[in-house]
């Protein structure tokens, strides 16, 4: 087996999967590791909010100025993973109006289209809004799915050539003198150790780069800042709803699938919680609070889940105290900045500007391996992206309606890869989300699934009002049929995805939600005899 | 303050918890796979509709609503209604079809029909006839029509009874319905012969439209709207000026003039919804009270299976219909289990729905030619229809047994 490659990429969120496109659409043999699964980080546990700047407009013109483009590229690369809903943000009597104007003036500056509309043009638009709204504006805001997103990425690059190796964590950076030549990585599905090798060695570990870095002695100053969100039962809002105001907590509410997110809050924690993503009741009040501001019906809305992530915010190196943070993309080349060849950092930014990201990498990368070719992500669609939603519906019409249209949301055109050949491959494993046997089958074959937990991230399984109450078992059946596993392995996937699912709604659990989860306990528990695996659902 | 204990939903689909007993009790789900049962119909099909309305599925037209969902449901889901407001909101806003317009129009085809009522009848008899209608059409040759009355009820009642109503110390109003006014004015005669034994007058209202239920079936939401409109100002008339409680004999113009309108065509009732009653638990309630009495001349022994039609069900009202049977000399009551008949409505008549109708009946037909009745009771009108087409069982309505018991 060979071990050496041109790159070695940390870190398989957005931008890891980003980078690992970039290069291998450029000729670069690159292996991508991640220790857990992808999309697990900061990528997965943030708003999938697509940013058209509007919200940095006025504090961080250049972050603007990247989002509105990047925006625009993703709705013409990433189409399957883009809602082009629009956004407002809107001014509330307690806000008064004299932000608007300058946020108006800093969008336009920035290249941002921003539209002022009348108040009960507002309304009309978007009925959820809170109704007192004393002033709006409309924003090329959007929604963007995180997974299907990097997803999409690791196909692409496996496509050219690249290697993706998940639950692989680096142990440890091979060091020669002043210079990264490889990694140690500790397989978690073999538990093995094994060394690879490259030329450079690409620490995208987000908020975990801190402890990558950390490995070769250079000390990257970051400020973990958690940021928590609550995710509602339906649909609530048509559009992005922002407050017009200098940015604050919980006053973004984006509708993303089948589901409304607000958030977030945002915390200063220290480095050993980074891992312990809790939510507290304060943080569940002020969501609940600030959000029922934007949309009124909140407050008599179902709540699915709360959940948290990371953003790794940099310190700027000039500033040791970590009192200026910016939310821009930093790429420390550490040849230069420490003395050590053959190590670079790519961090900060937002998981709108992954692309650019991983384009800044890509060109760092490239100069030093001495690779001619140009960046072509942003021309150059996402598999999934290649065709239009009508001539796939056409190609896959034998499947219900329902079913269909949420295969196509969610693989884009590569729903046409799903079998829906019987009756039986369009069976449901997931009812709320309508996800088919043929599509688990699909995501088990090619989208690279260990377990419940990454093909819930593949296909919604278990995202719905449910919250896999009668999908789970369903799905660990054909899990256990594909891998041959025994029923104790199988059994103990099944809880731990269980508890997955537990562990967002225990914040919230109170009225529907707390029933529901009660019925899926005794199911488990009671019918199913999942009892004697420690806990069931709790 | 604490938010969170105030944060509970108000979204009715919302209630659901996805246990699916609604689905394992829905007749149609049972027998026909190109439904997707109540549950997905409903609280989850109403999730993806709020996504993209573009998730409306043409294949909730296959919902009879039979409300046997909500009967099931131990969370209060409205699941029936959910189907159908899904299918008034994102369904196609205009249905052209000459069937569904001639199914649906009760009061037009009706007025058309009752004063050549022979030859029309005849006419739907013959099988060249309903073949033509089966291809045109669309209304299966198989499906055996009601016979058309020779004459209208209000147009008898008209000339025969109202004059003589007045004269009774108390009075009730009567909703008919199409059924009584153009295919069964005897059973209108019978109640009011029951009634008037026990010293009612009975009245009909100012005016009286078909209820709804076809209109509402067939997508003709506005016309129903209206009817529904003209309806409610009688009903107001009579309860709040004339202070008369309405009756009726059909349980699902009963339902639908009490629940349908506030829940579909959200259309406020509250006010004289009470006074809106179905006429065997009135009479019921009228003879539990002491209120009169009635004599009885024909005692011979006569076994009749009660069928609870599914609006019957959804009301909780079967007990009072059979409790009257049980109160006539002579007469012993088989009660049937209570499952659909599969005809709900116009839906039987319609060719792609034949199939699942006489599936979704078939254990109750075997049923009723298992249980040695001599008639088969029903409260609704289209049980009956279907009952008689279905077995070789005659099926009357309990006042009807009653009316002919009578003395």
């Amino acid at each position: 087996m060979n071990n050496t490659y041109d790159v070695i990429i940390i870190g398989g969120g957005a931008t890891g999967a980003g980078i690992a496109r970039d290069c291998s659409m450029r000729g670069v043999k690159a292996l991508l590791l991640e220790r857990s699964d992808i999309a697990t980080g900061a990528t997965g546990r943030n708003h999938g909010l697509l940013h058209s700047g509007a919200r940095y407009a006025v504090t961080d013109r250049e972050s603007a100025e990247e989002c509105i483009r990047e925006n625009m590229i993703l709705r013409r690369i990433a189409a399957h993973c883009v809602e082009e809903t629009d956004g407002l943000f809107i001014t509330l009597p307690e806000d008064g109006l004299e932000y608007q104007a300058r946020f108006v003036e800093a969008c336009r500056t920035a290249g941002i289209r921003a539209d002022i509309l009348d108040p009960e043009e507002a309304r009309r638009l978007e009925p959820a809004a809170n109704p007192a709204l004393i002033g709006a504006v409309r924003v090329p805001d959007g929604a963007v799915d995180p997974f299907r997103l990097t997803s999409s990425n690791i196909l692409d690059a496996r496509a050219h050539g690249a290697e993706i190796r998940t639950y692989a964590e680096v142990r440890e950076l091979l060091r020669e003198q002043n210079r990264i030549v490889g990694v140690r990585v500790y397989d978690h599905l073999t538990h093995g150790e094994e060394n690879y090798y490259a030329q450079v060695v690409v620490n995208a570990g987000g908020i975990w780069g801190h402890g990558i870095a950390a490995k070769a002695g250079i000390v990257v100053n970051m400020l973990p800042a958690k940021g928590a969100l609550l995710i509602f039962g339906h649909r609530v809002n048509r559009m992005v709803l922002n407050r017009c105001r200098k940015p604050a907590d919980a006053d973004i509410l984006v509708p993303g699938d089948t589901i409304s997110l607000i958030g977030t809050t945002s915390s200063k924690i220290p480095f050993d919680q980074i891992d312990n993503m809790n939510i507290t009741p304060d943080e569940v009040d002020i969501l609940l609070r600030e959000g029922e501001k934007l949309a009124p019906q909140l407050a008599t809305t179902r709540i699915l889940r709360a959940y948290a992530g990371v953003r790794p915010l940099v310190a700027s190196d000039d500033d040791p105290s970590g009192r200026t943070v910016s939310r821009g993309i930093v790429l420390l080349d550490h040849a230069t900045r420490d003395g050590m060849e053959g190590f670079i950092t790519i961090t900060g930014g937002k998981l709108m500007t992954y692309r650019l990201m991983a384009e800044w990498a890509t060109d760092l990368i490239c100069k030093k391996i001495g690779n001619p070719e140009k960046c072509r992500t942003a021309e150059i669609p996402l598999p999934g992206s290649t065709e239009k939603r009508e001539e796939v519906e056409k190609k896959i019409s034998r499947k219900p309606l329902a079913q269909r249209r949420s295969a196509i949301s969610r693989h884009g055109d590569l729903a046409t890869r799903i079998d829906s050949g019987d009756s039986l491959k369009n069976s449901l494993v997931c009812e709320c989300e309508e996800v088919s046997i043929g599509e688990v089958e699909y995501a088990m074959e090619h989208l690279s699934v260990n377990n419940l937990v990454d093909l819930r991230r593949r296909t919604r399984i278990g995202m719905g009002t449910c919250q896999g109450e009668l999908c789970a078992c369903r799905a660990a059946g054909l899990m256990g049929r594909r891998d041959a596993v025994c029923a104790r392995k199988a059994k103990a996937d099944l809880v731990s995805f269980l508890n997955e699912r537990w562990k967002g709604m225990q914040p919230i659990a109170w009225g529907d939600t707390l029933r529901e989860s009660e019925y899926t306990t005794w199911i488990y528990e009671s019918v199913c005899g999942l009892s004697d695996e420690k806990t069931a659902a709790k | 303050m604490n938010t969170q204990q105030n944060t509970v939903s108000e979204n009715n689909f919302e209630q659901c918890i996805k246990c699916t007993v609604c689905t394992v009790y829905c007749p149609v789900a049972a027998v026909n796979p190109d439904y997707p049962g109540p549950k997905q119909a409903g609280p989850d099909g109403e999730r993806l509709r709020l996504k993209r309305p573009d998730f409306f599925d043409a294949a909730l037209k296959y919902c009879m609503n039979c409300k046997r969902c909500e009967v099931a449901c131990p969370s209060n889901v409205r699941i029936g209604d959910i189907i159908q407001a899904a299918r008034i909101k994102y369904g196609p806003q205009r249905n052209t079809s000459p069937r569904n317009f001639v199914l649906a129009n009760t009061d037009l085809v009706g007025t058309l029909a009752t004063p050549f009522a022979p030859i029309v009848n005849t006419a739907v008899a013959l099988k060249p006839v309903r073949l033509v209608m089966d291809k045109v059409m669309g209304i299966d040759h198989r499906r055996i029509f009601p016979k058309y009355a020779h004459g209208t009820f209000t147009s008898w009642y008209r000339k025969h009874a109202a004059a003589a109503q007045e004269a009774f110390p108390r009075q009730v109003s009567y909703f008919h319905g199409c059924y009584v006014n153009y295919n069964n004015p005897q059973l209108g005669k019978d109640l009011i012969r029951i009634m008037n034994a026990l010293g009612y007058g009975v009245r009909l209202l100012d005016r009286e439209k078909c209820c709804g239920v076809a209109l509402i079936s067939n997508g003709l939401y506005k016309q129903a709207r209206r009817q529904a409109e003209t309806n409610l100002a009688s009903i107001r008339t009579a309860v709040n000026d004339r202070k008369m409680d309405v009756i009726t004999t059909s349980s699902t113009c009963t339902f639908t003039l009490r629940d349908e309108y506030p829940h579909l065509l959200e259309l406020r009732n509250e006010d004289v919804r009470d006074h809106i009653e179905l006429a065997t638990r009135y009479l019921y309630r009228l003879l539990q009270k002491n209120r009169g009495r009635l004599k009885f001349k024909d005692t011979t022994p006569l076994r009749v299976a009660y069928h609870t039609p599914c609006h019957m069900e959804k009301m909780g009202w079967a007990y009072y219909s059979i409790e009257l049977l049980r109160m006539i000399p002579g007469v012993e009551v088989i009660v049937l289990d209570s499952q659909c008949c599969g005809i709900a409505g116009t839906y039987g008549f319609k060719k792609e729905n034949y199939r699942t109708s006489q599936a979704v009946g078939e254990p109750l037909f075997r049923q009723i030619e298992a249980s040695d009745a001599d008639l088969v009771a029903t409260d609704c009108e289209t049980c009956k229809w279907q009952i008689e087409m279905s077995t070789s069982k005659r099926c009357e309505h309990p006042l009807s047994i009653l009316a002919s018991r009578l003395a």
